[in-house]
């Protein structure tokens, strides 16, 4: 905290910026129009994600209004000096909240904020870490500070343990199903209890990484020994003495016994069983084996909405799920696209073949999970099972690229939103974890991947 | 920063809940390096069939509404940071958007692009819905200097929230960038202290 606006806001110093090619270069515009250089070009870690095609990136950009956008970018980059550049085909490279972790530019305790709401993945590492939009973006360039004003609290809290086949993704998204779309909004969330404690780093980001997903800003975990494992030598974190007064410090950031929130939810992990989502928020998600809500489940101002959302994915009130046919699935995106995604994927089509009516997109989260998928052996079994990788970005999770659902078909998505077109126009977006999705690309049909 | 004080205006009725940054401007239509003509695609999915042509039953193609003002379901604006959504409703012509609920980060793109979002009780909500579809000509008036916003057809007020700070940008048509930029010194000294 830099200082507090009368009335107002705080104003907060960031510690560390992410850029990518999309919410950007009006930014850019803005600094160059009040001839502005970039304050702190050291603390913005810029790479291209959004708009990257998944296969041939080594070939020019065939789309020519996406390639101008990541000419920009690049233009960007280097007029305002900034040394952190990861473009398309740079071994740093891959999606923005993949690729910061992974190369130890997320530390806890820092402030981290990116224009894109997803940043809230950072929050696994007890970062207060939140999306901002593109005004934001040139303020932080511009002064390395943002306004801000405080947000209300919230601890959600899960006790006991996930069942055999509950993943994290399961776990958020019966948490958002719970809370609704908006339940969170104005908070920021501390998730605690004995299910999160027991979460590796990359589970722990996917639960973060849909905080947004209920409306909060950010949700975060007190770090440990998990958190301090994950860190420990990567390349852009401490090192040395440095890395033993971070520690000290990281080892301190936790909330204090007896702390009041403005508001408290606990959940039972033993109640989460694999989730999908019917509608057309993430909100709208259920147990594999339930049934839609009947319209009389649903509050009446909220009626027309689920009705147009149950028009648009040709879902019936009341109707179940499991055994329907289903088009394409996609792995990949900020939520579900590490290794540990990749590896449970893996694990479940081994010695099995994908449905024929199935196109699966398997798309890496950076090229660090590419290179490591090759050499932990997983590409071998995936080919055998008929299954194919492509190469790094967003990719379908906002179909901004080629990866385009068509209208009407129906895909079991293992990123963050089912929005009405989120996937291509028209395309139906079914919610759920890696597990789930590759029950799905197995049967070819919604399937409970614990039978 | 355009200045913002008062505004009477009829309005475009929205009665959907949890319209999501997505609808307001899809992603395909983020490829743009400025923040120009993303009006022309505001709602895009729902207001062109796939050959560009309007769709005659999405309220933007309804002649019988208009103004700028444009009146929300609960929950307007979530998902995605993208600020292309507020200038998409800017670019369209709406200075005004009303809902009782917003999320949190279209809320700010809003203000820092001189949108005021206007939060009312979902009561008030529910009225300006139902006098809008008996007469389109329905108009509200939004005083920003006190905070009212106030039902012409029913002579209705309600107070709305905004924090003192960003009414006062608002009213003088200051950024925040503005703010920031004059505490540089204080950032130097801050950062020593890191």
């Amino acid at each position: 905290m830099v200082s507090t606006v009368e009335g107002g806001p705080t104003q907060l110093y960031i510690d560390r910026h992410f850029c990518h090619e999309v919410t950007s270069p009006q930014a850019f515009n803005g600094l160059r129009a009040r001839g502005l250089k970039v304050f702190r070009p050291e603390k913005t870690t810029l790479t291209a994600d959004h708009n990257t095609p998944t296969i041939d990136q080594d070939q020019p950009v065939k789309d020519p209004i996406s390639k101008n956008q990541l000419d920009t970018f690049a233009k960007n980059a280097a007029e305002f000096n900034l040394p952190l550049f990861f473009p398309l085909g740079h071994i740093k490279n891959g999606v923005v909240h993949i690729i910061g972790p992974e190369n130890g530019f997320t530390h806890p305790g820092a402030t981290i904020v990116c224009g894109d709401s997803h940043t809230s993945t950072h929050g696994a590492f007890g970062a207060i870490a939140f999306g901002i939009g593109t005004s934001e973006v040139e303020m932080v360039l511009a002064t390395q500070c943002i306004l801000q004003s405080r947000p209300k609290t919230m601890r959600i809290t899960f006790d006991g343990k996930l069942g055999n086949g509950v993943t994290a993704k399961d776990l958020a998204l019966y948490m958002i199903s719970k809370l609704t779309t908006g339940g969170a909004t104005g908070y920021f969330v501390e998730y605690a209890g004995e299910a999160i404690r027991n979460l590796s780093m990359e589970e722990r980001m996917t639960v973060c990484n849909l905080s947004i997903e209920m409306g909060a800003r950010g949700g975060m975990i007190a770090p440990d020994q998990t958190t301090f494992d994950y860190v420990n030598g990567r390349e852009f974190a401490p090192k040395g003495a440095e890395w033993d007064k971070a520690l000290a410090y990281w080892k301190t950031l936790k909330t204090d016994d007896g702390a009041k929130f403005d508001k408290e939810i606990t959940f039972d992990a033993a109640d989460i069983q694999p989730m999908i989502t019917y509608g057309t928020n993430p909100g709208m998600g259920m147990g594999i084996t339930d049934s839609i809500p009947t319209l009389d489940k649903v509050e009446e101002a909220g009626r027309i909405s689920f009705q147009k959302s149950m028009e648009y994915m040709g879902f019936q009130p009341g109707e179940k799920l499991e055994g329907k046919q289903i088009d394409y699935v996609f792995l990949g995106s900020c939520t579900n696209g590490r290794i540990e995604d990749f590896r449970a994927f893996t694990a479940f089509v081994k010695g099995k073949k994908k449905a024929g009516n199935v196109v699966a997109w398997l798309v890496p989260g950076s090229w660090m999970v590419e290179k490591q998928i090759r050499e932990e052996g997983l590409l071998d079994i995936l080919t055998e099972a008929g299954f194919a990788l492509r190469q790094p970005g967003c990719s379908a999770c906002l179909a901004m690229n080629d990866d385009k659902v068509p209208a009407g078909k129906y895909a079991v998505s293992t990123s963050n939103r089912n929005f009405e077109g989120r996937q291509g126009p028209g395309a139906r977006t079914i919610l759920a974890g890696p597990l789930v999705a590759a029950a799905a690309a197995i049967s070819g049909k919604i399937t409970d991947p614990r039978n | 920063m355009e200045k913002f004080i008062t505004l009477t205006s009829s309005v475009v009725p929205l009665p959907i809940e949890n319209v999501d940054t997505d609808q307001i401007i899809p992603a395909r239509f983020l490829k743009a390096t400025n923040k120009d003509g993303f009006g022309d695609n505001l709602f895009a999915d729902w207001r062109y069939n796939k050959d560009g042509s309007p769709k005659v039953d999405f309220v933007l193609n309804n002649s019988t509404f208009s103004g700028s003002i444009l009146v929300a379901g609960k929950n307007f604006g979530s998902g995605s940071s993208r600020e292309h959504a507020a200038w998409a409703i800017d670019g369209y012509g709406f200075k005004v958007v009303v809902s009782s609920f917003f999320a949190d980060i279209f809320r700010g793109n809003a203000l820092n692009n001189g949108v005021l979002p206007v939060i009312v009780s979902p009561e008030f909500l529910a009225e300006v819905f139902t006098c809008v579809n008996a007469d389109p000509k329905t108009t509200l008036t939004i005083d920003l200097k006190n905070q009212a916003v106030t039902n012409n057809a029913t002579g209705k007020s309600e107070t709305f929230e905004i924090n003192t700070y960003k009414k006062e940008c608002l009213l003088n048509g200051l950024d925040d960038i503005d703010y920031l930029l004059s505490k540089k010194e204080q950032i130097e000294q801050f950062e020593k202290t890191r």
